[in-house]
């Protein structure tokens, strides 16, 4: 572009409005943030990804995605297990006798978790209550009675989800029980009763979509290992996209009644790329209907 | 892209529905792509059957809607006046009328929305939703499906409601099994095909919908039993050996109507006793500010001796759609199945 002399390049007169609020900033005295900025614009580690955007210059985040993880067996960092119910074998534990048939179907995969920091910080009653949970997975855990996953857990259940984003709307729809969320885009105000999925309230931090999340029931897991919380749960999730097919994904959880501190979940979300992804139907209810209610059948089947 | 972007804002900067003068068709708010925004949340609760009643005429007269629309309203006033707590227990075992809840009452009208409108289309308030054939009735079904249907008549279908469904209840075998049941009382479905498709007002409650679109997708929540239908845009159908519960649905604009094409359905959805074979088609079109028109156009030749097309008004609503967990609360499934159960060993008890 050719500028006539003396005359500066718009470029030049942002850097220039730069170096002046910079120096406001800094003689406010709002240093932190200062150099944030600094750091970001001199190390060059700012995100380089610079996301498609919707008519509204918001990044599109529309697409299926599905976590890669090992987290809907066991958040946090774990071994390989021979099955998620146990007893006490001769040499150490084996599958409990009502999964002993699955064999290495039934076992766990190893996972290095995705919480933050390795471990929950759970109030010690709390604990306690997670390893009864683990104990009676078999009858405890929602998963198996095909119950809404909650929040995050529907995000890295081994299902694909979409995200449906346009400029006044946003909806996640889960391939898992065909659960879904309306990220409100304008807050309703407090939830007006609980629920599985929560009440979403969606807003945008620059580049990344802030998920706040409240008004959940206490009967929701985070995975197949007994992690819990209670109706006091406050998840604040953000989304990133980092790249073309990856979105990064943070989970904020809260929650005084089972846990001493906030902690945080973070994972990659990926696009499912194959031709022709889509959601399908996994109606489990369908599927657990002989479970649940198979022994009032008029001629029940052998158990 | 971006042309085309501006020329729609430009477009739709334009004024619109000019109340009254006629002479300028509607010109609905445009998505980025150019294409009408039919997003929204929209009730679809309605006075108006699918079926015409025998004798009416296919619209009502001012003074007809007045007096019906009335009537409706007046019951539910004098339903919902406090209870003067003057009534005697209901009588042991029921009154003896037919229906759910043991004949001891179910919902007062408190928690029930069927609808306080007939329909309007085209500025008439109508006495059907079915337009084809234009008595307003479903056709013949076809000498095959009449016997398919003698032989299932007591297995459930996508518009079966609860326990009223002509059969469901006095059928043998109606209880034995969950698998026996309507599909609104197993959470698979709601009742009455409000998720359809095709959607149908269920005349009963929880009658809210929501559509959000994008230019690769146009997503229709059923507010009964959560279930999203995503239709996806200029996309070939699954294949035949993929059956869906809402069939696999597809879509294109033919101007500035969604045109949806639903196949592929599953052998238990039967929507009126329809085959795997059903082919549904349905149009939606933004008609002013506040209002979709739906039309839907039901093909299956191996169960009804021709198509038949309904179509009925989406007003929109500012209520919001709570989550509708059916399956984590239904108690009513298990209670169900075991009443049968005790009824049953109550009868080989006796002498």
């Amino acid at each position: 572009m050719s500028v006539p002399k003396g005359k500066r390049t718009l470029d030049e007169v942002h850097m220039a409005n730069l170096t002046r609020t910079l120096a406001t900033s800094v003689a406010a005295g709002a240093i932190g943030a200062v150099l944030a900025v600094l750091a970001t614009a001199v190390s060059g580690q700012a995100p380089a990804y610079r996301a498609p955007r919707l008519a509204d210059g918001r990044p599109d985040f529309n697409g299926i995605w599905q976590a890669l993880n090992e987290a809907n067996y066991d958040i946090e960092v774990h071994m390989a297990r021979p099955a998620m119910a146990l007893r006490a074998g001769p040499y150490g534990p084996l599958p409990a006798a009502p999964v002993l048939a699955l064999g290495a179907v039934g076992a766990v995969p190893p996972g290095r978790g995705v919480v933050e920091g390795g471990e929950i910080p759970y109030r010690p009653e709390a604990l306690a209550k997670k390893k009864q949970h683990q104990e009676n997975w078999l009858t405890s855990d929602p998963e198996i009675k095909c119950y809404l996953p909650g929040v995050p857990r529907a995000t890295y259940m081994p299902h694909p989800f979409q995200i449906l984003q346009s400029t006044t709307s946003i909806f996640i729809a889960y391939q898992y029980a065909g659960a879904v969320r309306d990220i409100y885009l304008k807050d309703p105000g407090p939830p007006p009763v609980d629920s599985w999925m929560g009440q979403s309230v969606g807003r945008w931090d620059g580049e990344t979509l802030v998920v706040d999340v409240t008004g959940f029931n206490d009967q929701t897991w985070f995975d197949r290992s007994g992690n819990f919380h209670s109706d006091a749960l406050h998840v604040v999730e953000r989304y990133t996209r980092v790249s073309a097919d990856v979105i990064s994904y943070e989970a904020t959880i809260e929650d005084p009644k089972v846990f001493t501190r906030p902690w945080k979940m973070t994972m990659p979300l990926y696009r499912r790329q194959e031709s022709g992804a889509q959601l399908l139907d996994f109606k489990c209810v369908e599927f657990v209907e002989e479970l649940m209610y198979g022994q009032f059948r008029k001629t029940p089947l052998a158990r | 892209m971006n042309l085309i972007g501006f020329a729609v804002v430009l477009a739709s900067l334009a004024p619109v529905h000019l109340a009254g003068q006629g002479a300028k068709p509607y010109s609905p708010p445009r998505m980025p792509d150019g294409h009408p925004d039919l997003q929204g949340t929209y009730d679809l609760a309605t006075l108006t059957p699918l079926e015409r009643p025998a004798g009416a005429r296919a619209a009502l007269s001012a003074e007809e809607v007045a007096k019906l629309e009335g009537a409706v309203a007046a019951r539910v006033q004098a339903g919902n006046l406090p209870s003067k707590g003057d009534r005697p227990a209901p009588p042991k075992g029921g009154d003896g009328s037919t229906g759910a809840a043991g004949n001891v009452g179910g919902y007062n009208i408190f928690w029930l929305d069927p609808g306080s409108a007939y329909t309007i289309v085209n500025g008439e308030r109508r006495t059907s939703l079915i337009v084809d054939p234009a008595d307003g009735k479903v056709p013949q079904l076809t000498p095959a499906a009449k016997q398919r249907f003698a032989a299932l008549l007591s297995r459930p279908t996508s518009d079966a409601t609860q326990s009223d469904d002509p059969g469901l209840e006095t059928a043998p075998g109606a209880y034995d099994d969950p698998e026996r049941r309507p599909l609104g009382e197993r959470c698979l479905l709601g009742f009455g095909s409000t998720s359809g498709p095709p959607v149908l007002p269920n005349y009963f409650y929880n009658n809210l919908h929501k559509i959000v679109q994008t230019p690769t997708a146009v997503m229709i929540l059923t507010e009964m039993v959560h279930d999203a239908r995503i239709v996806r845009m200029n996309q070939p159908h699954l294949p035949k050996t993929i059956r869906r519960w809402m069939g696999d649905s597809v879509g294109q604009w033919d101007g500035d109507t969604l045109v949806v094409d639903t196949t592929n359905f599953t052998e238990h959805t039967r929507f009126r006793g329809s085959s795997e074979n059903l082919h549904v088609v349905e149009r939606f079109t933004r008609v002013d500010e506040r209002t979709l028109l739906y039309r839907f156009t039901i093909e299956d030749p191996t169960t009804w001796e021709r198509p038949w097309t309904g179509e009925y008004a989406w007003p929109a609503t500012d209520e919001r759609i709570y989550e509708y967990a059916c399956h984590e609360a239904n108690y009513a499934l298990e209670n169900v199945l075991r009443g049968a159960r005790r009824r049953e060993a109550d009868a080989a008890q006796k002498p």
